[in-house]
């Protein structure tokens, strides 16, 4: 009972981060603009999460820092898309490229260094109860906080003016210019916000997943958050069913792994990312719903001159 | 005002007055500076120099919240409408006021009000053209406007829509509400509006009150010269057959497309065959279908000059004589990058033999784009200038140029003179008569209704994916043109009991 | 005009008339200055003297024939896959997984390396070449297969495919194919001298392998410029609509691309193993397949560009494991270079479509 708990909890784990990931992503995708700087930005808010943690001692800090050491990235990403309409595809791989290196050079120093975790925050009484409790009620900050973000993120697209604009912009930046939208400071924002996602998710890895840096620790995540919103068709709660059963993957392959089942552990490894392939083949073959839910403006330049 | 792009000054010095309770006409032609002009007073476009007084006062216009803040509003020549969202939803997102608690009711009152029924929950990509003006229109309603913008409203409306629309106007007008109301078309000018400013060439040319004028007399205005009187059609000694479209039926690529049914036509030699439609009706659908671009599962559904052809691609059919000028000219009729030698090798290497071995004879495609742009009066720089370059008549003359070069026996063309001035449409209009006259056949796929009426042999329509019967074009009024594109039987409003849809 | 109000910036972009030649050429040599301008900020900061460390990064290792050899060795993978890579662009099919396919071509070609390794003859080099460029294309083929058929997208599932290339290439190294003389290192044997490809320029290690990026760059440019082939690759990626009307196959142009960057990246990766590597091991590539991409844009998917290119790229990673060497300086200052030079170039080039013009003041407005 107790190990089953215990993977219960790892999967819980592996799938947080990349809750905060596409969740980040998907906002972005929203407005029309696709990021595929989503690992670069992980990369580098591990690394600045994990330093700063080790430097100040301070989680919220460290928190912080990964945030804004994505949103940083992605202001790069925001200023060469929209200021200088450079291609979002190219601009994409740029990032993750600069942040694959950019964090390898700043964590140099920070490589074979422990640290303790992000300590658990249990909620008193809840977390007593058997079995539920250590499931659902003794988490670190950041688990309850992607449960929070989902919920924020659902309410907002669907329920408030600002996600109904962010939704028109992301399905034609044309009408929403013509209507009297700012679309490039829509985007913008949008942009930001899924910088500062991917950040945190990235520190999340440094900080709670596995709490040590290592040179790209993030092993495609960044690339698997992009397939999951392809996968969950922009849509907020489909999102966090995809990071869970891709938590669940990575984490049932871990366990056969220490198992011994008789198969070799890189043909384990390989799961994951065999699964999303799988999983985006069977969401993409269906070209109408992919066009249904897609936002229209995805990945098109925009503008405005008239 | 003034107001220039680069290269091009839209607006010069142009004054126009609008007046309370006034329907007051914009009129010109294609490219005089009516959407510049527009766009200036909602705020879109800001001006070089003059100014704009509202109510008498100095105003600067800055965005379109503020000229909405005024009490200016503004129906959009293409709609500014989100296709995934819903009615409502797309209402809401054209209002300032934040409360919406009350919004559904006020929709529901002013859609009764004014004749204009509307499901606030369905998507607007369910919609048709006519609905989705109606969204437009209630939108800019919601906010009791003292100026309401209309750009070229009935370019995508059957004539029984445009009857509705204009019945909605005269309420509106006669409630107070003043409408800048824009347009190239005579006729509704005539019949809707007290005074007109006419636009050419970015100038007033002059205001004038409608009652003392004559359709020529604007249109002498609107032109600058007697309209050169179209030539008299030749009575055509139909030939052989060209095209047979035989019960085609083709499903659509996704819920945004249109399903093409039991369509059957057929195309002789020597004559032009209209289709008439409103936009959105299959158009794009029956072009492909016809051009190979789209392949059907039945070989015998099209038949080019006596070859089953349906299941062939592009170049077989063209190898077979059929030549295909698509709609959308940026993008689909020519690669906007490319330079015109290249966009004329595009459709021309098989039939023209441009091409050894798979490697391009560049000699010969030079050549050929060079004789294109001689032959039709193109205006660009070299065959070496990118397809882009060009405006969009001097595009489109190229494309027509380019497949009425190539000699074909058969040519089905999509919207000849969308968006073309008028001295490019004259010209397309008379190679494609020319092209008939030699013994081509050709079939117009357009929503320009004036346009068939003049060039066409015999006119039928598309509507929701079906073609009517075809008729003789001089055996037909407008208004029954009008019933075919609303998909109805004009066989029984002989007798007078039609349905409208 | 409404980006003044989105935007607050001095100057404003003019869309050009017809898109600007000179800029095309000259928006590399702007973002190469940039990056150098931002090198010298970057070792500032990292506390060394930056003529000495920009000394060591792109001086020092061309100052002997040896050098110059190792640049035609670095220079010759990401040529190979950088040509294929542009062809791929230019049709508008994304595939960012050249990694992998060059790991495939590694395994391909050196698995008969291995399997022939006690046949000294002739023909097993050849045989290893197709069989590398195989490799790629069968890894290559599964995007595409996924793209045409299924609407999946290649950038996502050629990416997956070299997590899993590199997973397969650690399996076969630790396991069935590890030295049995090799002190259990998970190394294969080293291939003999029938499978290892000829050095072309004495007293160095440059090999075979960059007749055949010399020879690809040729042909990609005689392929683009002048055939049809080339033709519908250019028309599908910037207007796939016209190149349907044009009767031009959408996806036979994807089979293609894929298959020419698969086929090259698998051909770079057996010219690795069978040239300077000589053996199998874990890791064959610094991300030779990552940087080609980068090669790619700052050749402008141009054949020579691309040749120029992959020279640059080689020598920043030359330069970074001599300014290691000589100045103790981490390897990923080269990434962070690279990273770097792609985000200037991206933004330089917006002068080949836009003009920059100085802003009027907006009162002109109220005149």
């Amino acid at each position: 009972m107790d190990i089953l708990i215990a993977s219960l909890l790892t999967i819980i784990t592996a799938a947080t981060p990349l809750v905060y990931a596409s969740i980040g992503e998907m906002i972005t995708e929203k407005s029309g603009v696709l990021n595929l700087g989503v690992e670069g930005m992980m990369l580098l808010g591990a690394v600045c999460g994990f330093a700063t943690v080790h430097f100040t001692g301070s989680e919220a800090l460290a928190i912080g820092a990964g945030m804004a050491a994505g949103a940083g990235l992605s202001f790069i990403f925001a200023i060469l898309v929209l200021g200088f309409q450079s291609s979002q595809v190219a601009t994409g791989l740029a990032l993750t490229i600069f942040g694959i290196g950019l964090s390898a050079l700043l964590g140099q120093e920070l490589v074979g260094i422990a640290y303790d975790g992000l300590p658990k925050l249990a909620i008193p009484l809840l977390s007593e109860i058997p079995v539920l409790g250590p499931l659902l009620f003794n988490h670190d900050i950041l688990v309850y906080g992607s449960i929070v973000l989902v919920v924020f993120v659902v309410w907002f697209l669907n329920h408030t003016r600002s996600g109904l604009i962010l939704r028109a912009v992301g399905n034609s930046h044309d009408a929403a210019h013509a209507i009297g939208y700012p679309v490039l400071r829509i985007r913008f924002l949008a942009i930001l916000f899924g910088g500062a996602m991917s950040g945190l998710a990235g520190a999340y890895l440094s900080l709670a997943y596995s709490p040590l840096w290592i040179e790209n620790m993030s092993a495609g995540r960044g690339w698997i958050a992009l397939a999951l919103v392809v996968f969950a068709t922009w849509r907020p709660w489909r999102v966090m069913i995809g990071a869970y059963l891709f938590g669940g993957i990575t984490i049932l392959q871990l366990h056969m792994q220490a198992q011994g089942v008789g198969v070799p552990s890189q043909v384990m490894s390989m799961l994951p990312y065999i699964a999303t392939i799988v999983v985006l083949v069977l969401i993409s073959r269906d070209r109408s719903k992919i066009k249904l839910n897609a936002p229209a403006c995805i990945g098109k330049p925009f503008h405005p001159t008239s | 005002m003034t107001k220039s792009f680069p290269g091009v000054l839209a607006n010069e010095k142009v004054n126009l007055t609008v007046q309370q309770g006034e329907v007051h006409a914009l009129l010109g032609e294609n490219g005089a500076g009516k959407s510049t002009l527009v766009k200036m007073i909602y705020g879109i476009l800001r001006a070089d120099s003059g100014e704009i007084r509202w109510q008498g006062n100095v105003v600067d216009i800055h965005s379109p919240a503020f000229a909405r803040s005024l009490g200016i509003a503004m129906v959009f020549q293409h709609f500014s409408l989100f296709d995934s969202l819903t009615v409502f939803e797309n209402i809401v997102l054209g209002m300032d006021v934040r409360d919406t608690s009350n919004l559904r009711d006020e929709i529901g009152e002013i859609s009764t009000r004014y004749g204009l029924p509307l499901d606030p929950d369905r998507h607007v990509y369910t919609l048709s053209v006519g609905e989705r003006q109606r969204i437009e229109i209630i939108r800019c309603l919601l906010q009791h406007p003292k100026l309401l913008v209309m750009d070229e409203p009935t370019s995508v409306l059957t004539p029984q829509e445009v009857e509705k629309l204009f019945e909605t106007l005269q309420r509106l007008s006669s409630e107070g509400m003043s409408i800048l109301y824009i347009s190239h078309k005579l006729d509704e000018i005539k019949a809707l509006c007290q005074r007109a400013t006419i636009l050419r060439g970015g100038k007033v040319v002059d205001c004038v009150d409608i009652e003392s004028e004559t359709a020529s007399s604007l249109a002498t205005k609107m032109m600058g010269e007697e309209l050169a009187a179209s030539s008299p059609k030749q009575p055509n000694t139909h030939g052989e057959l060209r095209l047979e479209v035989n019960d085609l039926n083709l499903d659509a690529e996704d819920e945004f497309g249109i399903p093409l049914r039991h369509i059957q036509l057929q195309a002789k030699a020597g004559e032009i065959l209209g289709i008439a439609g409103v936009a959105g009706n299959g158009q794009d659908e029956l072009l492909s279908a016809i051009s190979g671009e789209s392949v059907s599962g039945d070989n015998a559904s099209v038949v080019i000059n006596g070859l089953e052809s349906g299941k062939l691609g592009p170049n077989q059919r063209r190898m077979l004589g059929l030549a295909s000028i698509p709609e959308e000219r940026l993008g689909h009729g020519a690669v906007p990058g490319m330079t015109l030698e290249s966009n004329g090798f595009l459709t021309a290497f098989r039939r023209l033999g441009l091409l050894s071995h798979g490697f391009i004879q560049s000699r010969a495609s030079r050549d050929f784009a060079k004789t294109v742009i001689d032959r039709f009066d193109v205006k660009a720089n070299g065959e070496q200038a990118t397809a882009s370059s060009l405006s969009g008549g001097n595009l489109q003359k190229f494309i027509v140029g380019r497949e009425i070069s190539q000699n074909p026996e058969l040519l089905v063309v999509s919207q000849p003179t969308w968006g073309v001035d008028a001295g490019a449409a004259q010209t397309i209009h008379e190679a494609l008569r020319d092209l008939a006259t030699n013994g081509t056949a050709v079939v117009v796929i357009s929503q320009d209704t004036d346009e068939l009426m003049k060039i066409s042999d015999r006119l039928g329509a598309i509507c929701g994916g079906v073609v009517s019967p075809f008729y003789p074009t001089s055996s037909l009024g407008i208004e029954q043109v009008g019933l075919l594109m609303a998909g109805a039987s004009i066989d029984a409003s002989v007798s007078g009991d039609a349905h409208v849809v | 005009m409404r980006q003044f109000q989105e935007m607050p910036m001095l100057f404003k972009l003019i869309k050009r008339p017809e898109p600007s030649k000179s800029m095309v050429f000259l928006s590399p040599v702007i973002a190469l200055i940039l990056t150098l301008l931002s090198g010298v900020i970057l070792f500032q900061l990292l506390g060394v003297d930056p003529m000495e460390a920009l000394y060591a990064f792109f001086i020092e290792p061309l100052t002997s024939r040896y050098g110059w050899g190792e640049l035609g060795v670095k220079a010759t993978p990401l040529i190979l896959i950088a040509v294929a890579l542009s062809i791929g662009f230019r049709a508008g099919v994304w595939n960012i997984g050249a990694e992998g396919q060059l790991t495939l071509g590694a395994i391909c070609g050196g698995g008969i390396a291995l399997l022939f390794y006690d046949v000294e003859a002739f023909w097993v080099l050849p045989l290893m070449i197709v069989a590398g460029i195989a490799g790629g294309m069968l890894w290559a083929g599964i995007p595409a297969l996924l793209r045409t058929r299924f609407n999946a997208n290649e950038i996502l599932t050629s990416l997956m495919l070299t997590y899993v290339a590199t997973l397969l290439l650690s399996l076969l190294v630790h396991g069935p194919w590890r030295d049995p003389d090799g002190f259990n290192f998970p190394e294969s044997r080293i291939f003999n001298d029938a499978a290892t490809l000829p050095v072309i320029l004495e007293g160095t290690r440059l090999h075979m392998g960059w007749i055949f990026a010399l020879a690809l760059v040729v042909g990609a440019w005689v392929l683009m410029s002048r055939t049809i082939i080339g033709f519908q690759v250019k028309v599908v990626g910037e207007a796939p609509a016209a190149a349907r009307y044009a009767g031009f196959s959408v996806n036979k142009v994807i089979w293609l691309a894929l298959m020419l960057s698969g086929g090259a990246a698998g051909l770079a990766g057996l010219v690795e193993v069978s040239g300077p590597i000589g053996q199998l091991l874990p890791t064959i590539s610094p991300g030779y397949g990552f940087t080609a991409i980068i090669v790619a844009f700052v050749g402008r998917l141009h054949p020579v560009g691309v040749l120029f290119a992959g020279l640059l790229l080689a020598l920043s990673y030359l330069g970074g494991e001599s300014a290691q060497i000589s100045m103790n300086l981490p390897l990923a200052v080269t990434g962070v270079f690279q990273g770097l030079l792609l985000f200037f170039l991206l933004a330089s080039d917006v002068l080949i479509q836009y003009q920059l013009v100085r802003r009027s003041s907006p009162s002109a407005v109220t005149q």
